[in-house]
């Protein structure tokens, strides 16, 4: 048979059109498998969830006298999310979601030689600063560690490979890593919050699950009114209230990592 | 032309042995399968009468379906998986999955030992959340509030 180049062109116009027209019956076919869970079903946010653009605290710590007032707001922090308590074992295992600092080396930019007395013995209560551009997050090779839309810098410990570059990477020391299964130093865990594992990091994360159920995160509560909680974005919020009428500073601002925890001095 | 084999005895008794060998693991076994594990429901798992989807999908898929809540709830913040009968489940494997099915050794262990995986979920999701919560109490200040 003689092909002709007109005849070739035909050919190919019309298999290019029957190609065309068959992909969106392939399409459906594909469809109709594999797809099926997420067709019907479908996802919410819970109802009394609160949200906002970019959550922030405000520690206002003239209203902390000494270590005895942060006592229970680290305490209910630590029993209610599963953190181990290492400190008989080894001090170096220590897992930390919040704790006390001392000024100078909570603000060691902003520390003199001659602090006021107040200042200087004062327990800073310290914990993530869920920064507006959080360093760990992009040291984090495997986005186990991310920024979620309302702002709170979270963890995904499924994700987690334990290669400890965001503990590098975070000036704050937020971040803690399991070097031992932490089960076994949990005094009384909660069981409706999930342990860690070895080989994971772990931090605070703004009780992301009290904020899905309605609730501001558990230290706020547990501070008498210290600690004030809000959206930085919404000139409406009680932080933003505070901030507008009280000087305040941050920790270590000057990287440029954009803390979201403000202190009342 | 005359084709010799060498050693023909001792070839030949080779193979067999060899061929009985590689062949044991078949032959013994045979007629001899595991049966298939027997699922037991606990009581709130039989009055739920449904799961969040149906037997075979979850029998299949429930791994792919935890999979997605988990991207979910902690990507996304959406904590609510609607099924396809319309019934909303909060999606969490202790608070949900394991509140009706509290009795994992012989609901998932059963069947993830007969086909030989082992899943590291519960090395830190609490398997039977409901047997603990009792005697979970957090301190007086955060209770009020609850």
């Amino acid at each position: 048979m003689e092909n002709s180049r007109r005849d070739f062109l035909k050919i190919a116009g019309i298999s290019a059109l029957a190609v065309a027209g068959a992909e969106p019956v392939l399409n459906a076919f594909a469809s109709e498998h594999g797809e099926e869970a997420s067709k019907a079903a479908g996802f919410q946010k819970e109802e009394k969830a609160l949200t906002a653009k970019q959550w922030a605290m405000v520690i206002d710590t003239r209203k902390f006298k000494s270590a005895k007032d942060l006592e229970p707001i680290i305490e209910v922090c630590h029993k209610i999310h599963n953190v181990p308590d290492f400190s008989k074992e080894n001090k170096r295992h220590i897992i930390k979601w919040i704790w006390e600092e001392e000024y100078k080396h909570a603000f060691p930019g902003d520390a003199s030689g001659f602090t006021d007395e107040r200042i200087e013995h004062l327990p800073f209560l310290v914990l993530c600063n869920h920064c507006e551009e959080p360093p760990c997050v992009r040291a984090c090779p495997t986005k186990a560690t991310f920024k979620r839309e309302d702002g709170i810098v979270l963890m995904d410990f499924h994700r987690c490979i334990g290669c400890r570059f965001c503990m590098a990477a975070c000036p704050y020391g937020s971040r803690s890593f399991n070097f031992r299964d932490p089960r076994p130093f949990i005094e009384e865990r909660n069981p409706q919050f999930p342990t860690r594992m070895k080989g994971v990091v772990e931090k605070c994360n703004f009780c992301a699950e009290r904020l899905a159920a309605g609730q501001v995160p558990a230290c706020v509560e547990a501070s008498k009114g210290a600690i004030a909680f809000g959206d930085l974005y919404d000139p409406e919020s009680e932080v933003r209230k505070l901030l507008k009428s009280n000087y305040t500073i941050r920790r270590k601002a000057g990287l440029g990592t954009g803390p979201t925890i403000y202190y009342i001095v | 032309m005359n084709k010799q084999m060498y050693d023909k005895k001792n070839v030949i008794a080779g193979i067999v042995i060899f061929a009985v060998l590689v062949s044991f693991p078949f032959w013994y076994n045979l007629g001899k399968a595991a049966p298939a594990p027997e699922l037991v429901l606990t009581d709130a798992a039989k009055a739920a009468k449904e799961c969040v989807m149906s037997k075979e999908e979850m029998k299949a898929g429930h791994m792919q379906l935890l999979d997605m809540w988990r991207e979910k709830v902690v990507r996304e913040s959406d904590r609510i998986y609607v099924s396809a009968k319309g019934k909303p489940y909060v999606m969490s494997l202790s608070n949900t999955c394991m509140d009706c099915h509290s009795n994992k050794a012989e609901f998932c262990d059963r069947c993830h030992n007969y086909s030989s995986v082992t899943p590291y979920c519960w090395d830190c999701h609490i398997d039977n959340p409901k047997a603990e919560v009792k005697n979970f109490k957090v301190s007086e200040n955060s209770k009020e509030a609850k």
